[in-house]
């Protein structure tokens, strides 16, 4: 990055207009009133499900569980014809080769977390080592953590560059900047964290790493989405965008969308653009959608839990 | 980095229509006039359709009230005055108030279909925002009934009377409300005309009002034309007229007020304006611009129809309200998604169309937004001018109708001098992020209403009222109830 570049981004970022909370309430809350039924209801229902990266990150995550999430990840619903499967399966480092042989030959990709996650408490050296550790397991795509505590203490450019220098090391891999919002507390801040991400090289950029709360909240999904359309506007670049944490019901994965139809428009509804990451939101969605075919809902029992 | 475009139409995804369901609501094919708890038949025998503006259809017959008729609503209120209203104590009214909004409650889904049906307004709109706020106004002023002494202390206050009260089409039941609950509250008795194209809730109210067993002839529901309101403008038996409505009609009740001794308070038209400082929170001041000038089809008084934008932010803004537009869902007012409902009347979409004709020669550069309307009904598309200034007829008279008008401004001063360069005074919006620079406006604009950071809110507890032409009196929190005491020591 040449330094006279860097310092017109950094006008860019500082740039950006406050954001006044209770408006944005407001906004996702008209969102939440739109009424979202039968033909829609359907085709969003199976955007949702083609748009999840099935999620495991757990201190007691074994080869045993990853494998059997990775066959659920494709059989999503083997007694429904016609349903699409996930979009990744989100896992450790650790569990990479396991993730990649589970699913040899099917066009699920593998997301791994790296970067010391998810406090994201480590030195460059160990960060640049855990992600090569994931491209070289085979991994597509990389969910990096920023440093919260350097960006909270100002130290923009700390995070901006180590952003650059994870990217670089990622190669072909995706790379999805998780902002950790619950720990960035303002959305002024949310909305500065995206900036940066985005010009430092983010192809992604991610509210969360399912260990903080508040996690993906409306609020802060709205802010983030209003950052990726400021970016295509400037730079004509289009950055794909994942909640994750806490959405795990049918209807707020659908109002989800329907901030991403309604602020980005249709070119973002499409899993190379839009991803949810859920451990628990799959079923929910399977569930609301025979219900939407049968008239009635089936037990959970009917469902498979990986 | 494969950042291809991608223009393919599969990924369209476009609501499927969601309709609220009509089957649980009842409308009468005929109503007569509502005098003393009691449907009685106009005596000129005469009715007038009222339809629904979204498929011309009509709904029901409406009773046309003359001055006899008049006569009869303001006797059996003057009567109930006399011998309940003001005889019973503060705490029985405020039962029959409480009753009276619990009821409403109770009704609230019919009340916001009917409204839906009548008035043209999407029911997101009635459901979530007129008909609560209509109960609202009753639970709020049922509060105050018996504590009239703590919201005038150390003074003594007495009700006018009977009080004749001449609302709108806009927000029929809202405006009802705001009329008649300060009024009982402070012990007066009324006859209510809504206007002719939005009876029905009205109506609907009267059938509330009997079964809630209000004594009858305190609240009298009289339907008709602009005849019917002048001859209870003209009734000599009237101790206040409330209007709310157009200038025109105000300045006319006010000269036939002239002389008669009756108190009145009016709440005229406007041409608000909604002024964005290069400092404001952009995207929250863009959907404050939407909810100021396209909320009811842009048929709010305090619309937010001058819009002010600071001209180093101006062109990021345009483009932003535009792309927020095209997500804007005009159409069926029952469908849950629907942003944009039907103008109230055919006359009133001939009058926005005539103004869109005067923008269009004037030079200023319309914009409106894409897709047609629908094949029946009074549809107008969400407008915006720009390449306005203050001398263009756009903005300078109040258009009622979706359509913005956007004009540039440099400093501070230029624009308040510009906000208040205009003969009405009813509210104002004010977006920075900056609290000295709200409070340093909020002193010198001319606007009975100034929102900082947002538009078109409105609580029983805040007053609300205009400047200039745009009327006198205040409605809403205690003001609002002084307008219907007179304080006699």
């Amino acid at each position: 990055m040449l330094e006279s570049n860097q310092h017109s981004i950094f006008q860019t970022i500082n740039a950006a207009s406050p954001i006044d909370k209770v408006g944005v309430e407001e906004r996702v809350a008209r969102f939440q009133t739109r009424s979202i039924k039968d033909d829609a209801k359907a085709q969003g229902l199976k955007m949702v499900l083609s748009m999840i990266d099935l999620t495991t990150l757990e201190g007691k995550d074994t080869p045993g569980k990853v494998k059997q999430m990775c066959f659920k990840a494709h059989h999503l619903h083997d007694l429904h014809p016609n349903l699409p499967q996930v979009a990744a399966v989100c896992v450790y480092p650790s569990m990479v080769t396991i993730a990649k042989q589970a699913l040899k030959g099917t066009s699920v990709k593998i997301a791994s977390v790296a970067t010391a996650f998810p406090s994201g408490q480590s030195n460059l050296e160990i960060k640049l080592a855990d992600v090569k550790l994931a491209v070289d397991s085979g991994a597509d795509e990389i969910d990096m953590v920023i440093s919260r505590g350097k960006f909270l203490s100002g130290e923009y450019n700390f995070v901006f560059d180590e952003i650059g220098m994870i990217k670089e090391a990622c190669g072909v891999a995706r790379l999805k900047v998780i902002l950790e919002t619950g720990e960035l507390c303002t959305l002024d801040n949310v909305r500065k964290a995206s900036d940066i991400a985005m010009y430092a090289g983010a192809d992604f950029i991610k509210t969360s790493t399912g260990k903080i709360q508040p996690a993906a909240t409306m609020q802060v999904t709205y802010t983030m989405l209003l950052a990726i359309k400021d970016y295509f506007e400037a730079t004509g670049k289009m950055i794909g965008m994942k909640p994750a944490g806490g959405i795990s019901t049918s209807k707020l994965a659908l109002h989800n969308l329907v901030m991403v139809n309604e602020i980005l428009g249709p070119n973002w509804l499409h899993n190379e653009w839009f991803r949810f990451g859920a451990s628990s939101l799959a079923n929910d969605v399977l569930m609301q959608l025979l219900k939407l075919e049968s008239g009635s809902y089936q037990s959970p029992n009917y469902f498979t839990l990986d | 980095m494969e950042n291809k475009k991608n223009t393919s139409k599969d990924h369209q995804w476009l609501y499927s229509p969601s309709l609220e369901s009509t089957s649980h609501i009842e409308i009468k094919d005929k109503y007569e006039l509502f005098i003393n708890n009691e449907w009685i038949a106009p005596t000129s025998n005469k009715y007038f359709d009222t339809i629904n503006p979204a498929d011309e259809k009509v709904l029901s017959k409406i009773a046309w009230a003359n001055a006899q008729d008049v006569d009869k609503a303001v006797k059996a209120a003057r009567k109930a005055y006399d011998e309940v209203w003001s005889k019973i104590s503060a705490g029985d009214r405020s039962k029959y108030i409480f009753r009276l909004a619990r009821m409403m409650q109770e009704k609230a889904r019919e009340l916001a279909v009917i409204e839906t049906l009548d008035a043209g307004k999407p029911i997101r709109e009635s459901r979530d925002i007129d008909v609560p706020l209509a109960c609202n106004h009753f639970f709020y002023y049922a509060g105050w009934a018996d504590k009239l002494d703590y919201a005038f202390p150390n003074q003594k206050t007495e009700s006018l009377g009977v009080v004749g009260q001449i609302i709108p089409w806009n927000f029929p039941l809202m405006m009802a409300a705001w009329k008649i609950a300060p009024a009982l509250a402070a012990g007066n008795t009324v006859v209510l005309k809504p206007a002719e194209t939005t009876s029905l809730t009205a109506l609907k109210l009267a059938e509330i009002i009997k079964e809630a067993g209000i004594p009858p002839g305190v609240i009298n529901i009289i339907t008709g034309h602009g005849d019917t309101g002048e001859a209870l403008v003209k009734h000599p038996d009237i101790n206040k007229i409330a209007f709310t409505g157009s200038t025109q009609v105000g300045k006319a009740i006010q000269k036939a007020l002239v002389g008669t001794g009756k108190r009145s308070t009016l709440e005229l038209g406007g041409k608000s304006a909604n002024i964005i400082f290069d400092d404001a929170p952009i995207d929250q001041a863009v959907e404050g611009i939407v909810n100021g000038i396209f909320f009811n089809q842009g048929h709010v008084c305090c619309a937010g129809s001058r819009l002010y934008v600071q001209e180093n932010i101006a062109e990021k803004l345009v483009e932003k309200l535009k792309h927020r537009m095209k997500s804007l869902i005009l159409g069926n007012p029952l469908d849950k998604n629907t942003d944009i409902g039907a103008i109230n009347t055919r006359e009133q979409l001939q009058t926005i169309e005539k103004y869109i004709q005067i923008g269009i020669q004037e030079g200023s550069v319309i914009f409106q937004c894409e897709g047609a309307l629908p094949a029946i009904g009074f549809y107008c598309k969400p407008t915006i001018f720009t390449n306005v200034s203050q001398s263009s007829v756009l903005s300078q008279e109040e258009i009622f109708g979706p359509v913005l008008t956007i004009q540039t401004f440099r400093t501070i001063d230029e624009v308040i001098q510009k906000a208040n360069n205009s003969p009405y005074g009813l509210a104002a919006g004010v977006w920075t992020d900056k609290g000295s620079k709200i409070f340093n406006l909020t002193s010198k604009l001319k606007a009975g209403v100034v929102w900082a950071n947002t538009y078109n809110k409105f609580d029983p507890a805040s007053p609300f009222g205009g400047y200039k032409e745009s009327g006198f009196g205040r409605e809403g929190g205690m003001h609002g109830l002084g307008a219907y005491l007179k304080i006699i020591k």
